[in-house]
């Protein structure tokens, strides 16, 4: 538990390594818009899910597309910011 | 009377259920719109197992039943039965991605809660196969407490199962299912939906995804970009080199049927009437097809094999910094073709607000029917001087004129975004579906549908505006022996000269004042117009082109010819884009809102240039 602890620190989804899956640990919801956050929640995003980032666009400026469950969405970078993502232990 | 049972189609968007909906009822369908609002009302029929009819209605995709777009609260409202101009359903088909339970099953439960007889078509379990995952449709039907039919609707699969189900709910007439009331929380529903999921599910592997495969290439920046880019020369290169021959044969067609009709007819009002009026005027709207089928054949495989959300991603970022979504980009594109199926293109816009703007600033996008013009005026007027080595003065304006457009629809959506279509977005945020085969017979019912639509609803304004713009150009005729052209004397023509007080300031002439009104039509029509007027006032030259160059030089100053240019690329000189917009908008409002706002920026734009090109000493 102790050698995976400092692995498995929440960050962004923005920030996640590709390709590499983890459990929502926390979303900042009051930093989303209303329709937003209404229409991520919509896509099955919650605290728990499993996600992994699966694809940036434009050189880390634009939209990512990341697996939700077993759906691909594709976000923009603001909303993947506040997706804090604990990684799967290796 | 009794009616046929009324059975509606619903669940989450890219669950297949226009799929479903086009193999269960075939050709056999009516597209209309419901009351007051932009969104389509598609409805079919079909023929339950003891041969009684069935009216089946495909509602718009939904997340839930708390509506977050037009589309979801018609969704809404006609499954709890309060919808204007829809009854209440007999029975409801929901439709679920196989691959995509848990999340597709939250907006189930709340549908099967509101106590309709359902049946759960499990949709795609091919594709949820093929991504390793086995699911036990009895587990789902007794968890869920409705039957449950697994389905293929885009190979035709699982139907007469679907149809024998159905038969029995209406035969069993309605049913009371001890409702607990219609869960409201999303995030409890989601909770009891992943449970249910997981029960559901036999086995689940992980296999290589080669959807992920693809999207490796398809949305990398450099690769994706190359394909995206490839995959749109190879759809305008289409556009223009297929339709060629169609828009010929359609144009000859109605030329040689004037003639026929003209030369059986007496001359007079009447013969004008039909030739001149509705021939010309029919002729007007179908010329438009070709382009629209193809374009729209294009988008329809790009839409059905799940690229087109790629597209649209790969673009977001660009498009964002214009405050419109990824998904206006191929409507945008499609609009330097013609404005009339890049409008029809935005209804992939799912945004409400999105969609208005892209439609908003689509006439800005240069159109071919503005080629013409630009080439002749700029021919008359710009010097075939070299600016830099390869690089010629004519070609620079040419490109120019493209450029204010894009610059003037970039900064259009701007100040759109932030005043009449202000308001938070959902921004772009979508599923992205999986990759599959289009199905045939499902993008030709799309593109017929398309046609349809085309020729019935906008095709009717336009054949109707052609008709009554031929009759303001021809009457009243002048008394014989008068001197004043008939154009002149006609109403348009009187109209015309109110009209050339009005853009006197900005340098326009009376040739141009004149030619204004019949450009409405179509904007190609304006060098037509304005020969017309030319032959008119000095009969005895001989017409052509070269001599359409010399009138022009000789009677045209060069802030003129600019201011009219920069005219072009702003004024929503089309009435066919104006019928379109009222049909996409389903009102008036917003194409009134548009021609306002872009004759005022094209007379802005005009004056400035004539302005400045005199101050110049031009």
């Amino acid at each position: 538990m102790n050698a995976t602890a400092a692995l498995s620190v929440p960050r962004p989804l923005a920030e996640m390594p590709r390709r590499k899956s983890g459990r929502v640990a926390a979303v900042d919801w009051d930093r989303l818009a209303v329709p937003e956050a209404r229409r991520l929640r919509e896509l099955g995003l919650d605290e728990g899910v499993q996600v992994e980032l699966l694809h940036q666009s434009a050189f880390g400026r634009g939209p990512i597309a990341c697996r939700i469950g077993r759906m691909t969405v594709a976000l923009r970078r603001h909303v993947a910011r506040v997706i804090h993502v604990t990684p799967d232990a290796a | 009377m009794n009616q046929a049972p009324l059975v509606a189609l619903v669940g989450n968007p890219n669950a297949g259920k226009s799929a479903l909906f086009n193999a269960l009822t075939g050709a056999r369908q009516k597209v209309g719109n419901y009351p007051g609002v932009t969104v389509e009302r598609h409805s079919g029929r079909f023929a339950l197992d003891d041969g009684r009819p069935v009216e089946l209605v495909d509602l718009p995709g939904a997340y839930s039943l708390d509506p977050s777009s037009p589309d979801e609260r018609v969704t809404r409202d006609v499954v709890t039965g309060t919808q204007a101009g829809e009854r209440l359903p007999d029975a409801l088909v929901i439709v679920v991605d196989a691959a995509n339970l848990d999340n597709h099953l939250r907006f189930t439960l709340q549908l099967v809660s509101l106590g309709l007889p359902v049946v759960v078509a499990l949709n795609m379990v091919d594709l949820a196969k093929r991504d390793g995952l086995e699911l036990d449709a009895e587990i789902l039907s007794q968890e869920l407490g409705v039957p449950v039919v697994p389905t293929v609707a885009v190979r035709r699969r699982g139907l007469d199962d679907l149809k024998h189900r159905l038969t029995a709910l209406l035969q069993a007439g309605p049913v009371v299912r001890p409702g607990d009331g219609v869960v409201e929380d999303i995030v409890t529903l989601q909770r009891r939906a992943r449970a249910i999921s997981e029960k559901a599910t036999i086995s689940e592997t992980a296999v290589r995804r080669w959807t992920h495969r693809l999207d490796a290439v398809a949305l990398h920046p450099v690769f994706g970009t190359i394909l995206l880019l490839g995959l749109l020369f190879v759809m305008f290169q289409a556009v223009f080199a297929w339709s060629e021959a169609p828009i010929e044969w359609i144009e000859s067609g109605m030329s040689a049927l004037g003639n026929v009709v003209g030369g059986a007819l007496p001359d007079g009002f009447f013969r004008s009437l039909i030739v001149d009026g509705l021939i010309a005027g029919v002729g007007a709207v179908v010329v438009f097809l070709p382009q629209i089928l193809i374009l729209f054949l294009f988008i329809l495989i790009l839409e059905a094999s799940g690229y087109m959300v790629r597209a649209a991603f790969l673009m977001d970022r660009l498009m964002a910094s214009a405050g419109l979504s990824g998904r206006a980009f191929i409507p945008l594109l499609s609009s330097f073709a013609c404005a009339v199926p890049g409008i029809m293109a935005t209804r992939t816009i799912d945004d409400e607000r999105d969609r208005l703007t892209t439609i908003l600033i689509a006439p800005l996008m240069t159109c071919s029917a503005r080629l013409p013009v630009y080439t002749i005026l700029i021919g008359a007027f710009i010097p075939t001087r070299q600016v830099l080595p390869g690089i010629g003065l004519q070609g620079l304006v040419l490109f120019a004129l493209y450029i204010f457009g894009i610059v003037g629809a970039f900064v259009a959506a701007l100040v759109l975004r932030r005043t009449v279509t202000k308001g938070s977005s959902s921004g772009f945020m979508m599923e992205m579906p999986k990759y599959q085969w289009p199905n045939v017979s499902d993008v030709l019912l799309g593109l017929w549908q398309r046609a349809v639509i085309f020729l019935k609803r906008a095709g009717t304004t336009i054949a109707l505006t052609t008709v009554v713009l031929w009759a303001l150009l021809s009457f009243p005729k002048p008394p014989t022996g008068s001197d004043v052209s008939p154009v002149d004397y006609s109403i348009a023509g009187r109209i015309g000269h109110q009209i050339e007080k009005v853009v006197a300031p900005i340098g326009f002439n009376r040739d141009i004042s004149l030619a204004l009104l019949p450009t409405m039509a179509a904007r190609e029509v304006a060098v037509a117009a304005i020969a017309t007027i030319y032959s008119i006032d000095n009969p005895d030259q001989d017409s052509g082109e070269h001599r359409l160059v010399d009138q022009l030089r000789s009677r045209w100053s060069l802030p003129t010819a600019l201011a009219y240019l920069m005219w072009f690329v702003f004024a929503p000189q089309c009435i066919s884009t104006i019928a379109i917009t009222r049909r996409e908008t389903n009102g008036w409002r917003w194409p009134a809102f548009m021609v306002g706002y872009l004759f005022v920026l094209a007379y802005i734009a005009a004056g400035a240039t004539y302005w400045v090109a005199r101050a110049i000493g031009l």
